[in-house]
């Protein structure tokens, strides 16, 4: 009779529960992206909407599942003495990846507090950003999953995220610029959609931190 | 029992529990100094296992020992063992790295200058080609194992925590093996100089002739063992403090590397295999454990450049080398003359 193992059954049950919870950490911050993409994208086109609404309380349910895994994975990897050598490390991504998150959440309910007025002129610079920043955090989470499975390959999404990094700082100087240069807006109409643009743009650069980290962290692994 | 066989037993016994102290740490220090294993559950599987290979695989390296001074008077064997025992004693002290193996070989040439009984120049040259070969070798097994390992991971792309288990699996296993090797290969240091006087009548048990030689491994192991249960907690949690801090994959390769090394050099089931395929042998001789972590971890270190390297540890390794069985076999000879002129004990 040939007998199937089943891995769960066996001594890395906690280990493989453990593992789930990281991937699941990772699929809500990849998940939280694409919603923050088609909410910024809703508003773009009609303002504050239902359709907003729903994908920002969306982001905020991944938000706080993911405080909660966080705390899990935190209290198990202490509980059990799990990874003794990259443990701070992994604490340390998971925490500065979950702040990439956060950002996520607090950026959308600024829209929906202060629901800025953004002139149709803006309205593509502002979706250039919002698409940059987004793969900027793409980038990251598959960089993040990468240090777990893969280290020697986590340079590669690095790479990415800085050039997209760069990418975004490039299209919020030039929108920045473009605001300030209109003619058609008070200053503190400028001042309130400047703001805008830096709360997006400083996704990208929360994900360039996360990733310089990831870098050292990837790097004390493969050594 | 003779009460006089257990005085001259309990210096084989305090070489025994200084073995079980030190060198139970080369096979689970860096797991417990990295806790990735539990003390107690390290001081268990040691305790087994060390008696177990004493026991089943205590003969081989036992054998070459006798070749090199077949000590037949108890007296003798008391002193070679307590100056082993001292040697050892002194060296750690002093801060040197010692290897109890180099302490007995020093204390029976010392009994062999005392006795006026030839050193056998063969075997001798062996023993010593043996204690330079054994970290060599080490070293060359653990970069092996070391890239085949890297290679095989990188391959899998299994999942850092995945990689935890089964390291933490794996330390204990080769944890294991590595206590059976060091029973069997260094057994022969603790009560090899006992083996010739035979102490004790044989015992029958269900059909099974238990002889004086592997009574004597039995109580070489329980000493060993209460060595690891009393002592190696200190020595364990410090190990990895004396060579630089090794990673979780990097402990095991040593573990397995150092095993491996004290395996083959106490099997007699290989040795008759590799006669029966016509290939040289392994000469059977007890070797320093220590120095077959000291050689495996010398050996992953060079494969990241020699910055990796400490210099300072490795000059006081070579200094331990050549002090340890001078200093034994001057403590033998010395002890030799007290004993026979001051006590009047037969020790030839």
């Amino acid at each position: 009779m040939i007998m199937k193992l089943n891995p769960d059954l066996f001594l890395f049950r906690r280990t493989r529960e453990l593992e789930r919870k990281i991937d699941r950490f990772y699929d809500n911050l990849s998940e939280s992206a694409i919603v923050f993409r088609l909410a910024v994208r809703a508003y773009l086109k009609q303002g504050w909407t239902e359709e907003f609404q729903e994908r920002l309380e969306r982001v905020s349910q991944l938000e706080s599942a993911n405080d909660n895994l966080r705390r899990e994975i935190e209290s198990e990897l202490y509980e059990h003495t799990l990874i003794p050598d990259s443990r701070g490390d992994v604490l340390g991504l998971i925490e500065n990846s979950d702040q990439v998150i956060s950002e996520f959440e607090s950026t959308l309910w600024a829209f929906a507090n202060e629901r800025p007025e953004i002139p149709d002129a803006f309205r593509s610079g502002f979706r250039k950003l919002t698409n940059m920043v987004v793969k900027a955090a793409d980038e990251l989470g598959l960089g993040a999953r990468a240090f777990f499975r893969s280290p020697q390959d986590v340079p590669a999404y690095n790479h990415k995220v800085m050039l997209y990094e760069k990418e975004a700082d490039v299209i919020s100087t030039t929108l920045k610029r473009a605001i300030f240069a209109s003619e058609d807006l008070a200053l503190c109409g400028k001042l309130h959609l400047k703001e805008f643009v830096e709360y997006i743009d400083s996704i990208a650069d929360t994900a360039e931190d996360v990733a310089d980290r990831l870098a050292i962290y990837a790097i004390k692994r493969l050594v | 029992m003779d009460p006089m066989l257990l005085i001259f037993l309990s210096s084989g016994m305090f070489l025994g529990w200084a073995l079980g102290a030190n060198d139970a740490a080369n096979v689970f220090g860096t797991a417990v100094g990295t806790r990735m294993v539990r003390w107690r559950t390290a001081a268990i599987i040691c305790s087994v296992f060390v008696i177990l290979g004493a026991v089943i695989s205590g003969a081989g390296a036992s054998g070459t020992l006798g070749k090199l001074g077949a000590i037949s008077a108890m007296p003798g064997a008391f002193m070679t063992a307590l100056a082993a025992g001292l040697a050892v004693y002194f060296m750690t002290r002093s801060g040197l790295p010692v290897s109890t193996s180099q302490a007995i070989v020093g204390a029976i040439i010392g009994w062999n200058l005392f006795a006026g009984q030839p050193t056998d120049l063969g075997v001798f040259s062996k023993i010593v080609g043996t204690w330079v070969i054994c970290p060599l070798l080490s070293a060359v097994i653990a970069v092996i194992l070391y890239k085949a390992m890297r290679t095989t991971g990188e391959r899998l792309r299994l999942h850092l925590l995945t990689v935890d288990a089964l390291t933490r699996t794996a330390l204990i296993v080769a944890g294991a093996f590595g206590a059976y090797s060091l029973g069997a290969n260094n057994i022969a240091n603790v009560v090899g100089v006992f083996i010739p006087a035979r102490p004790f009548p044989d015992i029958e048990v269900g059909g099974f002739v238990i002889d004086s030689a592997q009574q004597l491994f039995f109580l070489g192991g329980v000493a060993i063992a209460v060595g690891v249960f009393t002592y190696s907690r200190g020595v364990m949690m410090t190990v990895g403090g004396t060579l630089g801090r090794l990673s979780a994959p990097k402990a095991l390769v040593a573990v397995v590397a150092q095993a491996i090394v004290l395996f083959l050099f106490a099997s007699k089931g290989l040795e008759s295999w590799l006669m029966a395929q016509g290939l040289p042998t392994i000469p059977l001789v007890p070797v320093s454990s220590s120095q077959a972590v000291v050689g495996a971890i010398v050996g992953i270190s060079l494969l990241q450049g020699l910055a990796g390297i400490r210099w300072g540890v490795l000059g006081r390794i070579v200094i331990g080398w050549v002090a340890t069985p001078v200093v034994a076999g001057i403590i033998c000879f010395l002890g030799l003359f007290f004993l026979q002129n001051v006590f009047g004990l037969a020790v030839t």
